[in-house]
């Protein structure tokens, strides 16, 4: 680190790289998008699904749960969920939470939702099992 | 002190530290959870916890790089701050915002607090690390440009040293970056898509540049070695960062809808990531051993060691674990990632704040250094706090191997919580752990009020 490598040579490199694989990221992210619409099933998306992840979003579920493997590790993986309980186990389940937890045992809170806000998370959970997600989690216990 | 508007710094450092003992008992909480599952319930559930536990850990760190930061560049730039009634009111709208937003996470239910909070005319709320309501997102904003026009102008009139630049550009990139926890689409993909671009961007770009520009300044005042040396080693360090970890943000497109060709960009970018944690290390050993004085604050040179060391351990090795695909397919979304997350935060990030807030700390209170006393006990809690993490981190990685063995690779998969009560004896090692973390934290507070006679330059 002396000699003929100076100090203004590293702080080249280093704009010329930083701006170099910058750019680099935006094309590759420009090109996802292209391929996106293929994989992401958005045409699916309805005004219900859309109430759904907001309803997700809004009891911080996520705080808890991963969705995709993203997350929080406390509690059971939600993007396969349909899969592994099927949309009227889902909704039972959400439904059946006791409000003073269960002894001893890691708890869901009880949220006191509508038989339609129940429809439209597990819609959402629904349209989320259906994205291309190169076959992940590896089996259906998430 | 060379400049009386340095002084601004001391409110952020004393704040940064009260918020970092919140974030320690929330996370005992939290590891008490995993073990005794309604703890607290229902009226501080887990998710509430977490939310306290990693948002006070985001603000706590951002206190401690703007109080840095107050105190670096008055004295890189050679001038007085352009505005320190700016940034002691940017202090209490920045602490003020902090408060009432734990207080509404663990006074009102969520969904509540979305409502109250104009969730529904911007809903930005309920994704992880982004869970803050609009209104505080805003604050986090107008402070930071206040921040970023503060230290901006405050560089343009004086000396514009490397150290100041790479700062700088750290410092707006975070601000830039945090405009995407603005995005959320109702496509999951494209929001997931996004959310990384703060999140990853963050701290596994932008913030190593303030990382670096941190360690480089506290390396030069401490060892006395050449600013241009210091300076030659900050430009390459960050050069790796960047040029690794911005196609690195990969590693978190494999499996979210993303295209395949991410899951080699990301592992092959990603797997480079440690190489400028590890030359962090060097460096910084480098030139404590090259060094031209002793400096009297033994205890700011061992945070600046650790740094290197624990970054490396905790961003460097614990991330090349499950970062390439094929490994990340079965570890994705476990207790690995937890592992990782501990430590890393830990070592980059944790340790850096405190190397600075202990250089300036003392210099801030009118001594060269603190007593021998002091250092003597702020080292204790040095190692009680970094050995502490050390084993965390191995406990949780000890429950991330069983939990992917159970849950994941097995034959016949265990369902989740019959995989997370096999491995309970784990969280409990942890969470014992996590208090002697706790000890440690108590005596470096108590290392603060530990007079004596104080050390001269």
């Amino acid at each position: 680190m002396s000699g003929a490598f100076t100090k203004s040579m590293a702080r080249n490199i280093f704009y010329g790289g930083t701006v170099f694989f910058f750019l680099l990221f935006l094309a590759l992210s420009f090109d996802t998008h292209s391929q996106l619409p293929k994989r992401d099933m958005r045409q699916n998306i309805t005004p219900q699904i859309a109430e759904g992840k907001k309803l997700w979003e809004t009891h911080n579920c996520i705080g808890c749960h991963t969705l995709m493997g993203e997350g929080a590790y406390f509690a059971p993986e939600l993007g396969n969920v349909v899969a592994r309980y099927g949309e009227e186990g889902t909704k039972a389940f959400i439904k059946s939470r006791p409000k003073e937890g269960i002894e001893g045992r890691r708890s869901m809170p009880q949220f006191n939702f509508t038989d339609a806000q129940l429809d439209a998370i597990v819609a959402f959970l629904k349209h989320v099992n259906s994205i291309n997600d190169a076959n992940w989690p590896p089996n259906v216990q998430g | 002190m060379q400049y009386k508007s340095q002084a601004v710094a001391k409110p952020y450092f004393i704040a940064a530290i009260a918020l970092f003992v919140a974030q320690i008992l929330f996370g005992l909480v939290l590891g008490l959870q995993y073990v005794i599952g309604d703890f607290l319930f229902p009226a501080i559930p887990f998710n509430v916890a977490r939310m306290v536990h990693t948002n006070s850990l985001i603000v706590w760190l951002l206190m401690g790089f703007m109080g840095g930061a107050y105190y670096i560049i008055p004295e890189e730039a050679e001038t007085e701050l352009a505005s320190p009634k700016l940034a002691l009111a940017m202090f209490w709208i920045f602490l003020v915002a902090a408060g009432l937003t734990v207080v509404g996470y663990l006074t009102v239910p969520y969904a509540t607090l979305a409502e109250m909070t104009g969730n529904n005319i911007l809903e930005t709320m309920g994704r992880e690390f982004l869970e803050q309501p609009l209104p505080t997102k805003l604050g986090i904003v107008v402070v930071a440009l206040a921040f970023l026009f503060n230290i901006t102008l405050t560089v343009l009139k004086g000396k514009k040293t490397s150290i100041s630049i790479v700062l700088l550009l750290g410092l707006w990139g975070l601000a830039v970056f945090f405009l995407f926890s603005f995005y959320n689409p109702a496509n999951v993909v494209l929001d997931k898509f996004f959310w990384w671009w703060t999140v990853h961007l963050w701290v596994e770009g932008v913030w190593e540049l303030i990382l670096g520009a941190f360690l480089a300044f506290v390396l030069i005042k401490t060892t006395g070695v050449d600013r241009e040396v210091i300076e030659k080693w900050l430009y390459v360090i960050v050069t790796l960062t960047l040029i690794t970890g911005i196609i690195g943000t990969g590693h978190h497109y494999y499996w979210i809808g993303t295209p395949e060709y991410w899951q080699w960009w990301g592992s092959i970018f990603s797997a480079l990531e440690p190489i400028p944690f590890f030359a962090m290390t060097v460096f910084a050993f480098n030139m404590v051993n090259r060094r031209r004085r002793e400096h009297p604050n033994k205890a700011a040179v061992l945070w600046a060691l650790g740094t290197g060391v624990m970054a490396f351990l905790g961003a460097g090795i614990w991330g090349f674990l499950h970062t390439l695909a094929p490994v990340n397919y079965y570890t994705h979304g476990t207790q690995i990632t937890a592992a990782h997350g501990h430590m890393s935060f830990y070592g980059a990030y944790v340790m850096v704040n405190l190397t600075i807030i202990s250089y300036a700390m003392p210099i801030l209170r009118g001594r060269a250094a603190n007593s021998n006393r002091s250092q003597v006990l702020e080292m204790w809690s040095f190692w009680l706090m970094t050995v502490a993490i050390v084993f965390i981190t191995l406990f949780l990685t000890a429950a991330g191997i069983l939990q992917v063995w159970l849950q994941r690779a097995s034959d016949t998969p265990l369902p989740f919580m019959v995989a997370q009560e096999k491995i309970a004896l784990f969280y409990w090692m942890r969470e014992w752990t996590g208090v002697a973390f706790l000890v440690g934290l108590l005596v470096y507070v108590a290392s603060f009020f530990v007079g004596g006679k104080e050390e001269t330059a």
